[in-house]
């Protein structure tokens, strides 16, 4: 992914700032522009959020994406924020530990480079909570 | 808007095909599906072609233009030839313009095609293209991959429902077996469930064996409109529905992560255009780009309860022979899967069993026939129904 693509949202990959629909009272992670409940009648708004969530779905992926190969087996996951929106990341653990339901607190990450001389990525993963567990 | 039939239709083989190019291969679908109709290409008013990464995969765009020159139908006849991109749907979708095109009364006689070239790209570098399917900012960033979502999918489908690897496995041997009887298929081995349990984990819980292949090919089809499809044939095929739905581009915005929206909404659109129930169909080619999508499918599209898909293939219920027969050409798992062919691929698999064409494949007495075209993990469906009679 290009520089510029990925410095536009490194603010909502650093810290979890997504939107609200102030019309509606729903909160999107990734962000969205228009809400696609209230379309044109919406009120969107920056939102950060506070962290903790749950996983909704899982896989353990074996044959990595390009880039990931010196991470597999790594587990991916479908996460369910506290506040409602769900998005895609990556649970950072033994892969054995992850379950459907789990409950997961971000924590920061790397997430790639662009080849050996490249920029480095970061953004957020996810970690069991063991606290809420 | 006026009945549309289909006149002629090609499969060049599937398969690794290093000897051939992009252009030869969708060349030798367009002309096979041309003297099959009986038409002289001149006659043709449009072509739409489904092509999901030319750019990618042969560092080629402006795929439209290309087909028409080397169809030999550009430097004096100049045929507008449009290429239609919808993901691994791109097939479904070209056929869905050309019908359209069809019906409007706006065009007469009409190709749909569908062509990818998968094999001259590493297998790495086809993956990471396949993976733009996806959201390439919130999905493919994090590591992603096109089997690391349909793997979320099946999760969910177990965990929801109590679908078992035995199940999904079911699903990629019958499609094996299907295969066996298809000369055009890129696999043509008979496989156990036991093969598909012991093959290497790409994404827990889908191994090897429960993905479709990276494959080369492409497919054709000549569309007429109904009332002189006759003048060409003698066994025109009718196209009683083509609908097609949207659903969010990233699986984790879904209402359902085990249900693909834009599936059951394009096959509901098109149960209503066809005036038709699942139980009139006699035969279906689903999106199976990986086993749990075919248990989706044959749920979401109404011809088994939610959850039960698993139980039913195990059963032998989509077997040919079974209650509804679902991927008599082997499938995108045995058949293979180029991705802009596969929903073009259907449509002449599913022509073929109308015609009563497909030997020991063939569905007895089939009159209606189904095919679901999906792009992405779902982001895009496409479903249609041909009939025998009109």
């Amino acid at each position: 992914m290009s520089v510029a693509r990925f410095w536009r949202k490194q603010i909502n990959r650093y810290n979890i700032v997504g939107t609200h629909c102030k019309t509606c009272d729903t909160h999107y992670y990734p962000p969205r522009n228009v809400c696609p409940k209230c379309r044109r009648d919406g009120d969107i708004e920056s939102y950060k959020f506070a962290g903790p969530g749950e996983v909704v779905t899982y896989t353990i992926i074996h044959t990595a994406a390009e880039g990931f190969e010196m991470q597999a087996p790594y587990a991916l996951a479908i996460i369910e924020l506290d506040e409602g929106p769900r998005f895609t990341s990556q649970v950072v653990c033994d892969p054995v530990e992850v379950s459907i339901g789990l409950r997961v607190k971000p924590v920061f990450r790397k997430l790639g480079e662009s080849g050996d001389k490249g920029m480095i990525y970061y953004g957020t993963k996810y970690v069991p909570d063991n606290d809420r567990n | 808007m006026r009945d549309v039939a289909i006149i002629g239709v090609k499969n060049t083989n599937f398969g690794e095909m290093w000897d051939r190019s992009f252009r030869d291969i969708v060349v030798e679908a367009g002309v096979g599906a041309i003297e099959d109709s009986g038409i002289s290409g001149e006659k043709l008013d449009g072509m739409y072609v489904g092509n999901m990464s030319g750019g990618q995969f042969v560092e080629q765009e402006h795929i439209g233009a290309l087909i028409a020159d080397y169809s030999g139908l550009s430097l004096d006849l100049h045929i507008p030839s449009t290429r239609v991109e919808a993901a691994c749907a791109s097939g479904g979708l070209a056929f869905r313009q050309a019908v359209m095109a069809v019906a409007s009364g706006h065009e007469d006689l009409v190709m749909a095609a569908g062509v990818e070239k998968m094999t001259d790209v590493s297998s790495t570098a086809a993956s990471a293209a396949l993976a733009a399917a996806a959201d390439r900012e919130w999905e493919g960033i994090m590591g992603a991959t096109f089997p690391g979502l349909y793997a979320m999918i099946a999760k969910m489908h177990m965990h929801q429902y109590g679908t078992t690897s035995e199940q999904l496995a079911a699903v990629a041997v019958k499609n094996h077996k299907n295969g066996s009887m298809n000369p055009i298929a890129q696999y043509k081995n008979l496989i156990t469930v036991d093969n598909v349990l012991n093959s290497i984990m790409v994404a827990d819980p889908l191994h090897i064996f429960d993905c479709s292949p990276i494959t080369d090919g492409a497919s054709a089809l000549v569309l007429a409109p109904a009332d002189i499809a006759h003048e060409y044939t003698d066994t025109p095929i009718y196209v009683k529905a083509t609908a097609q739905a949207s659903d969010t581009i990233a699986l984790h915005d879904r209402r359902d992560i085990a249900t693909l929206d834009a599936s059951v909404a394009a096959g509901k659109r098109a149960y209503e255009m066809a005036k038709m129930t699942p139980a009139d169909i006699d035969l279906v080619e689903v999106h199976d780009c990986f086993t749990i999508a075919e248990i989706c499918a044959i749920e979401d599209l109404g011809f088994v309860k939610k959850g039960l898909g698993g139980k039913m293939t195990e059963d032998g219920e989509t077997a040919i022979g079974g209650k509804i027969p679902v991927n008599t050409s082997g499938g995108l798992k045995a058949c293979g899967h180029p991705v802009g062919a596969t929903g073009i691929k259907q449509l002449v698999e599913v022509t073929q069993q109308l015609r009563g064409d497909s030997g020991p494949r063939q569905v007895d007495g089939a009159e209606v026939g189904m095919t679901h075209n999906v792009g992405g993990s779902g982001a895009t469906a496409v479903v249609n129904i041909l009939a025998r009679k009109r």
